[in-house]
């Protein structure tokens, strides 16, 4: 597989406490790759704090990993040259987590739109700009009339967010890192946006890595996904065998906490409220109704019990071990032989 | 209904934004009882009326906003009769909010303990300084919080933590009625179920009732007792929760419920076509009848009234 944008063992740690003395381990030898030839749709899930949007930064070339190497067509985007990084910047493109950040107050909010037609020469005159603007205004279900010529504070989350949304569409970009697009949206709005990404991928063949907390709508949108908990991956597959028969205790504790719209009130999970978090062990040790005496000596490796999943628990030992970096053979859209890497 | 059987009655409620195009309504002849311990929901899109509803009821629509008229009755006390000086006395101790987004909520530079006891302090509550650490020791463990947190600002706590922090606050004077706009829609499942369970046994504790606005059907499945269905500031449908689940009245419910997601079956996630309407320029008739499937000729034309089915349920529509 040759990769577009690639994360090698990428450790990123950011200094805290008084005189920068605590480290805080955000994201602990990742690997993963966005493939160049197969577009697809990869959910990565998991709860604040686990280094979903490190993962995302790291991607956008936004932070520099501490260890290891971000990777743009196999080459490090520290050594980019300056037409490399500009081709980098169109080819992969943001959406964030908070429509209300992104936006310069003092600037209307055609501003966000019309900066990258003018910089990467998308239009030859005025009138073609505007009608690419609208047009991109329109797929994403909003009313040009009603948006451009606003500043950002008259309009709501929802719109701030679609506008995003139609400026990377503006761009045809070939992979779109969405870190929550749509956790600041309504319900009803959430299908149309997730919808419009969906399109973006189908009809243009862009990659989208689709960062959220919510396990139900990774599952509508995405093919494969990868769960995280405080900065490793915990489980990693293909959408359906991880939501439908999720192997890692916190994989089920996650599904478990989704209230659902059912006339049985299920929403109740095992849960155990750990204070100490096992330094040596598994992260999710103090958690965990299945933790074992083993689970607090050492970090379980990552299982993979079938060919389109791995799992980070001991509760799977009497499968092979997924070596460290491969785990983009698991994400991989279609089956493929196993590999020399996979060892018994 | 008297008031043994009604904590708090919404008669009538309208609240009007001025603008200079005209004023425009953004809650519109609004009706419904809470009873005692019950914990009522009030779902709908952004911009259906729901957060200002929730405003309304405490009186604290600020202009260009105004209470165009209508009723809040706290028990036997009517919220529109009372000055100022006691409506604000009312606030916390009779009415408590928990509002949206706990991250700007809490005071930045003032330590939970301090916000606590400023809520009591300014309510009235004359305590020693032993009584007040106390106090904010036992409210913190009811809302599951260490009695660390006491001693520390905001920023040092996680999201969970500050929508505790503000449920803390909220129920520190024991009130009758918790209004909780959207507590959870900044926070992981996981907290969020956590926090939400929170909510319910403090409710509980409390014998208070509790009005929950958000626009999460599943949070509403899994919390309450009766839902309240909003629509361009209206009050399209009330009924208790197992009925609107399985059989909803009003078109837009059963939108509503199928506009989230499923995780049983991939591809059955569809949004509401079209946008909720301007209220400036609100459609003739229904106002939902332009993203309705099954409108009619008299929806295009005929404001459908609220009308009632059996004790519990309401609902504005004409195929209802």
């Amino acid at each position: 597989m040759s990769a577009l944008v690639e994360l090698r063992e990428v450790t990123k740690s950011f200094a805290g406490g008084v005189l920068g003395r605590e480290r805080t381990v955000a994201l602990e030898r990742f690997s993963f790759a966005i493939d160049a030839e197969r577009p697809g749709i990869t959910a990565v899930v998991g709860e604040s704090g686990s280094g979903k949007t490190t993962l995302a930064r790291l991607l956008l070339g936004l932070v520099d990993p501490t260890d290891g190497a971000v990777l743009y067509k196999g080459h490090d985007l520290r050594q980019l040259s300056a037409a490399g990084r500009r081709e980098f910047r169109r080819d992969v493109q943001a959406i964030f987590q908070d429509p209300y950040g992104v936006y310069n107050p003092f600037y209307r909010v055609d501003h966000v739109l019309t900066t990258p037609v003018r910089k990467f020469r998308l239009a030859s005159s005025r009138a073609e700009r505007r009608r690419l603007i609208e047009e991109a205004l329109r797929a994403v279900g909003l009313r040009p009339e009603e948006i451009l010529g606003r500043y950002p504070h008259q309009l709501s989350g929802g719109q701030r967010q679609r506008i995003m949304v139609a400026r990377a569409l503006l761009l045809r970009p070939r992979v779109i890192v969405a870190d929550e697009p749509v956790s600041m949206v309504d319900a009803s709005l959430r299908a149309t946006i997730l919808g419009s990404l969906r399109k973006l991928h189908e009809e243009l063949g862009i990659s989208i890595l689709y960062i959220t907390h919510d396990l139900a709508t990774a599952y509508q949108v995405a093919d494969t996904i990868l769960v995280m908990y405080r900065a490793s991956v915990v489980e990693a597959g293909d959408v359906e065998l991880v939501v439908k028969a999720p192997q890692h205790p916190y994989t089920q504790l996650l599904i478990g906490s989704i209230p659902r719209v059912s006339t049985v009130r299920d929403w109740a999970v095992e849960e155990r409220q750990g204070r100490v978090a096992a330094v040596s062990g598994c992260k999710f040790a103090d958690r965990c109704p299945a933790a074992m005496p083993r689970c607090a000596a050492a970090p379980p490796p990552l299982y993979r019990p079938a060919p389109r999943r791995a799992a980070a628990c001991f509760l799977l030992d009497d499968s092979p071990v997924l070596q460290p970096g491969d785990t983009g053979s698991v994400l991989a859209r279609e089956e493929r032989p196993m590999q020399a890497s996979v060892v018994a | 209904m008297d008031a043994s059987t009604t904590v708090l009655r919404v008669e009538k409620l309208c609240v009007a934004y001025d603008h200079p195009l005209g004023a425009v309504r953004a809650v519109d002849d609004v009706s419904f009882v809470l009873r005692p311990r019950e914990r009522f929901g009030l779902a709908g899109e952004s911009g259906s009326g729901k957060s200002t509803m929730a405003l309304a009821i405490l009186r604290m629509i600020k202009p260009p906003g105004r209470i165009e008229g209508g009723e809040v009755w706290l028990q036997d006390t009517a919220l529109s009769g009372l000055a100022d000086d006691a409506i604000r006395r009312l606030r916390l101790a009779g009415i408590a909010m928990v509002p949206q987004g706990s991250m700007n909520s809490l005071n930045p530079v003032v330590r939970i303990r301090d916000q606590i006891a400023d809520a009591l302090a300014d309510h009235g509550s004359r305590l020693s300084r032993r009584e007040v650490a106390d106090r904010v020791r036992s409210l913190l463990m009811q809302v599951g919080l260490p009695p660390e947190a006491a001693g520390r600002y905001p920023h040092e706590l996680s999201g969970g933590m500050k929508q505790r922090a503000c449920i803390a606050i909220a129920i520190c004077l024991r009130p009758k009625v918790i209004i909780a706009d959207e507590p959870t829609s900044a926070l992981d499942v996981v907290v969020q179920r956590q926090v939400m369970e929170t909510l319910g046994r403090v409710q509980q504790q409390l014998d208070a009732a509790v009005i929950l606005v958000g626009h999460d059907m599943g949070l509403m499945a899994q919390f309450v007792d009766r839902l309240g269905i909003m629509y361009a500031g209206r009050l399209v449908e009330v009924a208790p929760i197992r009925d609107i689940i399985t059989a909803p009245r009003h078109p837009y419910t059963r939108m509503l419920i199928d506009s989230l997601p499923s995780l049983e079956h991939k591809g059955r996630f569809v949004g509401i076509p079209g946008l909720a309407p301007l209220l400036r320029e609100l459609p003739p008739g229904c106002a939902f009848h332009p993203r309705c499937p099954m409108a009619e000729a008299r929806c295009r034309l005929e404001k459908p009234a609220v009308r009632a089915f059996g004790a519990d349920a309401t609902a504005a529509c004409h195929l209802a």
